[in-house]
């Protein structure tokens, strides 16, 4: 039970080559479960080493419970980790690999026993306790590695990729006990992955991570609608948000952006904004269950006919693929949706959701929307 | 449709590759037979029949007299191997050790250094090591040659520990780290018992190579301490007297029988660690 913070976190392999972790800050409650995100290389596993001190850090200061931990050996910082490879020891038993670490720390041997038992029954292992790594299957000793870090009882979690290791169908279970198994303990957790759907499952707080910058930190509802970049936005969410480049103009005091389908144009209002947005190259962030089906012109909003080009029936949803302004724009429709490639569709957009960023550099417009309330509390990281 | 278990055909190819593997088995086990036939035979025996004729009467003198001779040497030989094979295996595994997983500034050109050793022929350590053996006040003593055979070693070993080491993933140190063990407890508990392979390389191959050295042995001893492969020669090579052939045979099975012994007891294990590194999980 622990708050984590990191102040200024530096890290670089050396002078000259680029720094691994840049100015990395950002704090959780007791109890929270952070999850760091982003693509491989982008210093998330760098991160979560130096947290447990396995890595120095260069610069800034890791603080557990307030108190400094940057200058600490691992085993002095009270953390448990879970390694993707899992990392069992494979000459030991199950029983002989949840014990090591209490052995280590000199706990009565009557202490270990009874807690082995607990964890063992925590995780549903009790059968397996007498075996080697070895003769476990992939999700078992997924369950071994967590009841190891599970026994100690520490003020800190680190999972690094748990479950990456798994078949698609074990890692979904899986991430639900996970969930399920925080719920219970409610111990502070920091967990490393690259899949965007644990991100959002898991995570009371998320951090997108890219080049050694937090992109954006914040919970996933503030990540997923209301995204810092456009690395974000593309990279949460699944199947991705559609990027439209567009030309912006105004009219009348309001902003509007032009979609072209090849067979009809729309202006889409975005509200007012400042004026150096004029004849500007921007990129429009339309979510794929953002574009609906306009049942006609009733409803006001704007709306535009396209071509069907590609249709992946998905089972509980329908992808139609349309061209807006010569990109490719994936709509993502209700499975009863009768449409076939070659079909012209009337879709519909809700301008207020509909988000802007730089062509150039990527950086969110802010535009002064009707619900700009959603905007509260994120916390923008700005790339250098 | 075959299955595995169907018998093969017997066709004139399998015969004819049956045929090449048994000339091959008669001419490598050819030596061995007439070693041991002749040190069964008397003299009179050996002057008299052609190499592979049995003997007319098996008799053991050739050798009684030859464990006569050589016996003390062959003491002199184990008192150098075991302590230099035990001693040089213990620091390669924790050079391994190291140099695989607690890397330092300037491990990687360390190690480049070291392999070097691997290369080093007997003849050019020959003079530092007698002056070095000199001022240690080694010199011709048993303590000296395994100090030698230790140093020599020490490569081999470490390059073989280094390189199964290499294999084993970071990620049991991390853990093993966070779990609260230190340098030596992670060896000792983790590193060491997963290391049944490669130690048994590492035994078989420094017995081997120290059991047979001649060369360290001949420079660096003299008269009693000498070890089993320069008496051997020195009973072989003697030119007084009649040759007595079944001395000779004998003894040179019994200068050969220790390392015989060693792939027998742990050959199965020398396949097993040269390919462990190649081969996941």
């Amino acid at each position: 039970m622990a708050t984590l913070e990191l102040r200024n976190v530096n890290k670089t392999y050396g002078s000259g080559l680029p720094d691994t972790l840049k100015d990395i800050q950002l704090s959780i409650k007791d109890g929270e479960f952070l999850i760091l995100v982003g693509p491989s290389g982008c210093g998330k596993s760098t991160l979560m080493n130096c947290i447990a001190g396995l890595e120095h850090i260069s610069g800034g200061a890791i603080l557990i419970d307030d108190q400094d931990v940057s200058g600490m050996s691992p085993k002095d910082r009270d953390i448990a980790m879970v390694f993707q490879s899992y990392a069992l020891y494979p000459t030991m038993s199950v029983r002989e690999n949840i014990e090591f670490g209490l052995k280590i720390r000199k706990m009565p041997q009557a202490a270990i026993d009874e807690e082995v038992a607990r964890v063992a029954k925590l995780l549903q292992i009790e059968h397996l306790l007498a075996r080697k790594p070895a003769q476990l299957s992939g999700g078992q000793q997924q369950r071994v590695a967590m009841g190891r870090a599970l026994a100690r009882r520490p003020k800190i979690y680190l999972f690094d990729e748990p479950l990456s290791n798994l078949d698609a169908k074990l890692r979904v279970e899986m991430r639900t006990e996970m969930k399920l198994m925080h719920q219970r303990l409610k111990t502070t957790t920091v967990y490393v992955t690259h899949d965007q759907i644990e991100a959002m499952t898991l995570g009371d707080k998320v951090a997108v991570m890219k080049d050694g910058i937090i992109q954006q930190f914040g919970t996933p509802q503030q990540i997923y609608n209301d995204p810092a970049n456009q690395f974000v936005a593309s990279f949460i969410g699944s199947p991705p948000m559609n990027f439209i480049p567009a030309r912006l103009a105004r009219q009348e005091g309001r902003l509007l952006a032009l979609l072209d389908s090849g067979q009809a144009r729309c202006e889409l209002p975005l509200g007012l904004a400042s004026d150096d947005l004029d004849g500007r190259e921007i990129i429009l962030g339309i979510r794929p269950e953002q574009i609906a089906l306009g049942a006609g012109e009733g409803n006001g909003l704007p709306g535009i006919r396209a071509d069907v080009q590609v249709t992946e029936p998905t089972g509980p949803d329908l992808l139609v693929f349309v061209t807006l302004n010569q990109t490719k724009v994936c709509c993502r429709l209700a499975p009863d949706v009768a449409c076939r490639v070659g079909d012209s569709l009337n879709l519909q957009f809700d301008p207020a959701r509909v988000l802007l960023f730089d062509a150039a550099s990527g950086e969110r417009l802010d535009v002064s929307t009707a619900n700009a309330s959603v905007k509260d509390n994120v916390t923008h990281f700005k790339s250098r | 449709m075959h299955s595995p278990a169907d018998k093969p055909a017997l066709s004139l190819g399998r015969l004819a590759i049956h045929a090449v593997l048994l000339l091959a088995v008669v001419l490598y086990l050819v030596p061995l037979v007439v070693m041991l036939l002749t040190s069964f035979k008397t003299p009179e025996d050996i002057s008299t029949g052609n190499l592979l004729s049995w003997p007319t009467v098996v008799s053991g003198i050739g050798w009684v007299k030859a464990w006569g001779t050589v016996s003390g040497y062959f003491w002199n030989s184990i008192l150098i191997t075991v302590p230099a094979v035990l001693i040089s295996t213990a620091i390669g595994a924790l050079n391994g050790y190291v140099l695989s997983m607690w890397r330092f500034r300037g491990s990687q050109l360390f190690f480049g250094l070291l392999l070097f050793g691997c290369f080093l022929p007997f003849q050019t350590v020959l003079l530092p090591a007698s002056f070095t053996l000199g001022k240690l006040g080694l010199a011709s003593t048993t303590g000296g040659l395994v100090l030698v055979h230790v140093v020599y070693g020490l490569a081999f070993t470490t390059l073989f520990f280094r390189n199964f080491y290499v294999s084993i993933p970071d990620a049991l140190v991390k853990a093993a780290r966070l779990d609260g063990a230190g340098f030596f407890t992670i060896f000792r508990r983790i590193i060491l018992p997963m290391s049944t392979p490669i130690i048994m390389v590492c035994l078989i191959w420094q017995f081997t190579q120290i059991w047979n050295d001649f060369l360290f042995g001949v420079v660096f001893s003299s008269g009693d301490s000498q070890p089993i492969t320069v008496a051997l020669n020195n009973l072989v090579n003697t030119s007084t007297g009649a040759k007595e052939y079944n001395v000779d045979m004998a003894a040179a099975m019994i200068a050969g029988l220790p390392t015989l012994l060693v792939y027998v007891v742990a050959g199965k294990y020398f396949v097993r660690g040269l390919t462990a590194g190649a081969v996941k999980g």
